[in-house]
C-alpha cells in the first residue's frame, strides 16, 4: 500500500464518517461543522487528484462563505424553536434501506471492480507543462467563456433575489431619505407670522 | 352595354334595399317609389336590351364582371350572357314585375309590412335577372337560391298566421330536395369540364358524349343522362313537377302579388328556363328528354284535374299554374325549347293577369277566397272581369290569343314527337291533348263560379265592421259568405296593371310566334339536334297569323277545348245543381282529387314524420346519451376522477415530494442495472 | 493503487448517505440543505475523478460552475428560509403543506 494510497483511505474514511455526523447528528450547528469537515477532507481528496485549483476553491467558497452563511442562519433561527428529531429512529430503516439499494445499484452500475484496474491519474496539466490554474484558466477563458459570463450574471441575479427576499420595510421606523432632504425648499419649512404685539396693533 | 347591363341588374336591388334596412325613413310612399323607380328602369333597359339583341342585330354579349373567388383551378365569375333567350326573359321578369310593383300599391295598401314588403319583391327582381342574365352555372345557382330564399320569405309574410309558416317551411324544403340534385349536377358538370362557365361547357359538350359513370357498383350511366336529370332535379324543384309539385299550392297562403309574381308568371320558370338554356346539354341525352317528358306530362294532365275540385279561388289558378308547367316542361321533353320558352313569355302573362284578377277579386270580397262564397261579381268589377276573361280565353287556347300559339306548339311538337318516338312521348301527347279539355273546364269553372249566376253572398253592413281594419293579422276567420259592405271595383292601380297585362295576353304572339318558332330567333341561344325536328310540323302548317287562327277552328285541341267550355257553361251557369250530384256520383274519384293524389299525406307520413322520429332519436341516442353523456359529462367525470387521485399525491409535504424523486431516480437506476 | 473507481465509490457512498439524510430528516429544512449540499459535493467528486483520470479540463469546469451555482441555490435557500421563518415562526417541514392540491 503506497502513501498515496493510505492518505485516500484516511481521508476518504473521515468524509464518509463526517457525511454520516451532517445526516445524524441532534444540534444542527454539529451538523454546519461536520459539513465543513467534510468539504475540507474532500478539498484534501482533489489535492490528491491534481486539481489544486478546486479543492482551494471548495475551501474558500464553501468553507468560507456557504458554511458560514449557513452558520450564521442556524444562528440567527432561535436554535431552540427549530424543531427536534421525533421520528427519527421510524425513518432511519427506510432510509438505509433506500440508501443501501441506491448504493447496491450505483455500483453495480458502474462495474467498480472493472473500473479499479484502470490507470494512475493522468496530469493533463503537468503533461503539457503548465500549472493546474492555467490549464483550467486557459480553457475557461477561451472555450468556456459564454458559460463563464452567464455564471457570473447568476451570481448577481442571486445576490439581489437574496437581499429583495430578505429586505423587510418596517413602517413605524423613521429613517431618511436623502432626495427628499436635497429637494426641500424653503418655503416648505419655513413661515413668516406677523403676530399681533401685546397691546393689540401690529409690528412694525 | 355593361353599364346597362350593371344597371338593369342593380337597380332592384337598390330599390331592395333603401325599402329594407331604410323602411323607417322612407316611409310607406318612399318605398314604393324608389322600388318601383328601380324596377322601372331595369324594365325600360331591359326593353331597349332586347331591342338591341332581338331587332338591331347586336351579337350576344358574354363577359365577366367581376372575380368572386378562385378556389383550386377553378375561379368563380359574376357574368353577364345576354343573348336572345335572356333578353326576352328580362323583359318578361321586369314587366310583369313592374305590374305587380304598381297593383301591390293597391293591394297591400293596409299591411303594416307594406315597406318590407316591397322590399321583397324588388329584391326577388335582381335575384331573378342574376339568375337569367348569368353566364355560369354557380351565379345561375346563385340566383336559384335568391328566388329560393325571397319564395320563402313571401310565403311566410304574413308570419302570424300559421299555416303560412307551414307553408313556406314546406316551400323550402321541397325546393332543397330540387336543389340538391341541382347543385349535384353542376358538381357534375364541374368534374367533367372543370369549368362552369357556359359557353366553354357547351362548346366543349361532345367531351362527356359516350362517357359512363359507375354511380352504383355494376350499373354504368350515361354521363350526360346522369348531369341532364340531376340538373332537371332541379327545375323540378323550382318549377313544381312531379312529384317535387307539393309546395307550389300552398305557397297560396302568400300576398296575391306575389302568387302573381313568384309563382306563377316568374320564378317557377326558372325552372324552364335552366333547361332551355341547358338544351346542348339535354340534346344529348334521349333518356333525359323521355324522362322530362313523362313527368311533364303527368303534372299537366294530373294537376289539372285537381284544379277541378278546388274551391278556393287561389288554389284553381295554383294548380292551372302547374299544369301549364307541365306544359312547358312537356314542349322541352320533345326538344321543342322554343315553344317551351314561348309558353313561358305568353303564360307569364295571362296568369299574372288572372292572379291579379284573382287578387283584385278577393279584395273585393273582402280576402274572402272561397269561390263558394262569391257569384255574379261581374256587374261589380266590370274592368276585373273583362280582364279576367281575357286571361281565360289565353289559357284556354282560344284561336287569335297568344296562349293558343303557343299551346298548339307544344300539342303539335308532342304529337310529332309521338310519331317518331317510343311510349313516353305518346303519354306525352295525350296527357297535353286531354289536358285542354281539363284547362278549359276548371277555367270556365272558375270564371262562372265567381263572375256569374247568383250572388252567393250577403251584404250585411252591421255585422261586417268590427273585422273591416285587422284584416293583415287574420282575415279569412269571418263567417265566410258575410260583406260589410257591397263589392267595388278596385282602385287604378290595380285595374291598370290588369289592363296593361291583358294586352299581350292577346297580342303578344302576334308578333314573335313567326321568329320564335319557326324562324330562327334563338339560333345560338338554344340548341336542337338535327335529328329532332319536333316543331318541322308545325311550321308546314303555319301560315300567318289569321290563317293558323282559322286553322286551328278544324283541329282537335280547339274542339277539345270547345267541349270543356261547353261542358263548363252547362254545369256551372244553366244547372248549378248538377255538379253536386255529379260529386255525388263519384265520390271516389273525388276524394282522390281532393286529396291531391294523397303526396301531401304521404310526405307527411313518411318524411316529416320520418325526419321527427330520427331527430327525436337523434336527440336521445346521440345527443342526450353520446354527447351530453359521453362527451360532455364523461370527460369532466374523468378529469374529476383523475384529479381526485393527483389531488391525494399532491400532498403538499416537501418531503414526499423528495422522496417520490428519489424512488423515480432508484427506478430508473433499476433500469439501467437491468439492461446491463 | 488508487483507482478512478475507488472515487467513483467514494462519491456514490457520500451520495446514499445524502439520500439517507433527506429521508431522516423530514423536520428540518437546514438539514436537508446541508443534504443537497452534500449530494452536489458527491457530484462533484465525480467530475473530478474523471477529469484527473481522462486528463479532460471539462470535467474541473463544470465543476466550477456547479460551485457557482450551489453556492447561489444555497444563498437563495437560506434567504427564503430566513423569510419563512420570519412569516410562519417555524422551518418545521411538516408544518409547511400550504402547497397542498
Amino acid at each position: 500500500m503506497t502513501f498515496e494510497a493510505l492518505l485516500f483511505y484516511f481521508f476518504a474514511a473521515v468524509m464518509v464518517a463526517a457525511s454520516l455526523a451532517v445526516v445524524t447528528l441532534r444540534n444542527p450547528v454539529h451538523c454546519a461543522l461536520s459539513l465543513v469537515l467534510t468539504f475540507f477532507t474532500c478539498a484534501c481528496l482533489w489535492l490528491l487528484l491534481r486539481a489544486e485549483f478546486l479543492a482551494i476553491a471548495l475551501v474558500l467558497v464553501y468553507v468560507g462563505a456557504v458554511m458560514v452563511l449557513f452558520l450564521f442562519v442556524v444562528m440567527m433561527l432561535d436554535i431552540k424553536t427549530l424543531p427536534g428529531r421525533e421520528g427519527f429512529t421510524s425513518y432511519l430503516p427506510a432510509g438505509l434501506v433506500v440508501a443501501t439499494v441506491m448504493l447496491a445499484e450505483l455500483i453495480g452500475l458502474m462495474g467498480a471492480r472493472k473500473l479499479m484496474q484502470g490507470g494512475p491519474v493522468r496530469d493533463a496539466a503537468t503533461e503539457q507543462g503548465l500549472s493546474n490554474t492555467e490549464w483550467l484558466g486557459r480553457a475557461l477563458f477561451s472555450d468556456y467563456i459564454l458559460p463563464f459570463e452567464i455564471a457570473a450574471v447568476i451570481l448577481t441575479v442571486a445576490i439581489v433575489a437574496a437581499v429583495a427576499l430578505t429586505l423587510r420595510r418596517r413602517p413605524n421606523v423613521r429613517t431618511q431619505d436623502p432626495a427628499q432632504q436635497a429637494a426641500t425648499r424653503k418655503q416648505d419649512r419655513l413661515r413668516l407670522v406677523d403676530l399681533p404685539h401685546h397691546d393689540g396693533s401690529k409690528q412694525a | 352595354m355593361q353599364a346597362t347591363l350593371l344597371t338593369i341588374a342593380l337597380a332592384p336591388l337598390v330599390g331592395a334595399i333603401i325599402a329594407g334596412f331604410f323602411r323607417n325613413q322612407v316611409g310607406r310612399r318612399g318605398a314604393h317609389i324608389v322600388t318601383i323607380a328601380g324596377v322601372a328602369v331595369s324594365c325600360l333597359l331591359s326593353m331597349h336590351v332586347f331591342k338591341l339583341i332581338a331587332f338591331d342585330g347586336l351579337p350576344t354579349y358574354n363577359e365577366n364582371v367581376y372575380t368572386w373567388f378562385e378556389a383550386g383551378g377553378y375561379s368563380a365569375h359574376v357574368g353577364f350572357l345576354v343573348d336572345r333567350l335572356t333578353a326576352m326573359m328580362m323583359v318578361v321578369v321586369t314587366f310583369v314585375s313592374l305590374m305587380v310593383h304598381v297593383y301591390t300599391i293597391g293591394y297591400m295598401a293596409e299591411d303594416p309590412g307594406y315597406q318590407r314588403f316591397f322590399s321583397y319583391i324588388a329584391l326577388f327582381t335582381f335575384s331573378m335577372l342574376m339568375l337569367v342574365m348569368s353566364n355560369n352555372f354557380l351565379q345561375l345557382f346563385f340566383g336559384w337560391e335568391a328566388v329560393g330564399l325571397v319564395s320563402y320569405l313571401l310565403i311566410g309574410f304574413w308570419f302570424k298566421k300559421p299555416s303560412a309558416i307551414f307553408a313556406n317551411l314546406k316551400a323550402f324544403l321541397v325546393n332543397r330536395v330540387g336543389d340538391f340534385g341541382f347543385l349535384l349536377g353542376i358538381a357534375a358538370v364541374l368534374m367533367y369540364f372543370g369549368t362552369l362557365d357556359y359557353a366553354t361547357v357547351f362548346a366543349n359538350r361532345l367531351a362527356i358524349d359516350g362517357k359512363t359513370i359507375e354511380l352504383v357498383a355494376g350499373h354504368a350511366w350515361a354521363v350526360p343522362t346522369v348531369i341532364c336529370i340531376l340538373l332537371f332535379i332541379g327545375a323540378m324543384g323550382k318549377s313544381a313537377q312531379v312529384p317535387l309539385h307539393v309546395w307550389l299550392p300552398d305557397s297560396m297562403e302568400g300576398p296575391t302579388p306575389i302568387s302573381a309574381l313568384i309563382h306563377a308568371a316568374t320564378m317557377v320558370t326558372a325552372g324552364i328556363f335552366m333547361v332551355a338554356r341547358m338544351s346542348p346539354l339535354f340534346e344529348m341525352s334521349e333518356t333525359a328528354l323521355a324522362t322530362v317528358a313523362v313527368i311533364g306530362a303527368t303534372t299537366a294532365f294530373f294537376t289539372g284535374l285537381i284544379g277541378l275540385v278546388q274551391n278556393d279561388i287561389k288554389r284553381v289558378v295554383a294548380y292551372s299554374t302547374l299544369s301549364q308547367l307541365g306544359y312547358m316542361t312537356v314542349a322541352l321533353g320533345v326538344s321543342a325549347y322554343s315553344a317551351a320558352v314561348f309558353h313561358l313569355m305568353t303564360h307569364a302573362f295571362f296568369k299574372a293577369l288572372l292572379f291579379l284578377g284573382a287578387g283584385s277579386v278577393i279584395m273585393a270580397m273582402h280576402h274572402e277566397q272561397d269561390m263558394r262564397y262569391m257569384g255574379g261579381l261581374r256587374k261589380y268589377l266590370p274592368v276585373t272581369y273583362w280582364t279576367a276573361v281575357i286571361g281565360t280565353l289565353a289559357l284556354v287556347g282560344t284561336p287569335l290569343f297568344s296562349g293558343f300559339y303557343s299551346k298548339d306548339a307544344i300539342i303539335v311538337a308532342a304529337q310529332s314527337a309521338a310519331h317518331h318516338g317510343g311510349a313516353a312521348f305518346a303519354y306525352a301527347y295525350y296527357a297535353v291533348l286531354f289536358g285542354v279539355f281539363v284547362t278549359a273546364l276548371y277555367s270556365f269553372r272558375l270564371l262562372y263560379l265567381t263572375f256569374h249566376g247568383k250572388e252567393r253572398f250577403v251584404v250585411d253592413a252591421q255585422h261586417g265592421d268590427a273585422h273591416h281594419d285587422d284584416h293583415g293579422d287574420d282575415h279569412g276567420h269571418h263567417e265566410p259568405g258575410h260583406l260589410a259592405h257591397a263589392p267595388h271595383e278596385s282602385p287604378l292601380v290595380v285595374t291598370i296593371p290588369l289592363v296593361l297585362l291583358a294586352i299581350p295576353s292577346v297580342a303578344i304572339a302576334w308578333f314573335f310566334v313567326q321568329p320564335m318558332l319557326i324562324g330562327d330567333f334563338f339560333a345560338g341561344s338554344i340548341f336542337v339536334d338535327i335529328r329532332h325536328a319536333p316543331l318541322a310540323h308545325f311550321a308546314k302548317e303555319f301560315h300567318g297569323v289569321v290563317a293558323f287562327a282559322l286553322h286551328g277552328l278544324s283541329t282537335l285541341p280547339f274542339w277539345l277545348a270547345f267541349a270543356g267550355f261547353a261542358l263548363a257553361t252547362y254545369l256551372y251557369l244553366f244547372n248549378p245543381a248538377m255538379p253536386g250530384r255529379i260529386y255525388a256520383a263519384l265520390r271516389p274519384l273525388a276524394r282522390v282529387l281532393e286529396n291531391k293524389y294523397g303526396f301531401d299525406d304521404l310526405y307527411q307520413a313518411l318524411f316529416a314524420r320520418g325526419s321527427v322520429l330520427l331527430g327525436r332519436g337523434l336527440w336521445r341516442g346521440g345527443d342526450v346519451a353520446v354527447i351530453d353523456g359521453a362527451i360532455v359529462n364523461g370527460s369532466a367525470a374523468v378529469v374529476e376522477r383523475a384529479a381526485s387521485i393527483m389531488r391525494w399525491m399532491q400532498s403538499g409535504y416537501l418531503y414526499h415530494y423528495a422522496f417520490a424523486m428519489i424512488l423515480g431516480l432508484i427506478a430508473l437506476l433499476g433500469a439501467f442495472v437491468w439492461i446491463e | 493503487m488508487i483507482t478512478l473507481g475507488h472515487y467513483l465509490v467514494l462519491g456514490a457512498i457520500l451520495f446514499c448517505v445524502s439520500v439517507a439524510g433527506i429521508f431522516i430528516n423530514r423536520k428540518n429544512v437546514i438539514i436537508l440543505l446541508m443534504a443537497l449540499e452534500l449530494m452536489l459535493l458527491a457530484v462533484n467528486m465525480n467530475f473530478v475523478a474523471f477529469s484527473a483520470f481522462l486528463g479532460d479540463a471539462a470535467g474541473q469546469i463544470f465543476v466550477f460552475f456547479i460551485l457557482t451555482v450551489a453556492a447561489a441555490e444555497s444563498a437563495i435557500g437560506l434567504a427564503i428560509l430566513v423569510l419563512l421563518f420570519r412569516n410562519r415562526a417555524t422551518i418545521n417541514v411538516e408544518e409547511l403543506d400550504t402547497m397542498k392540491g
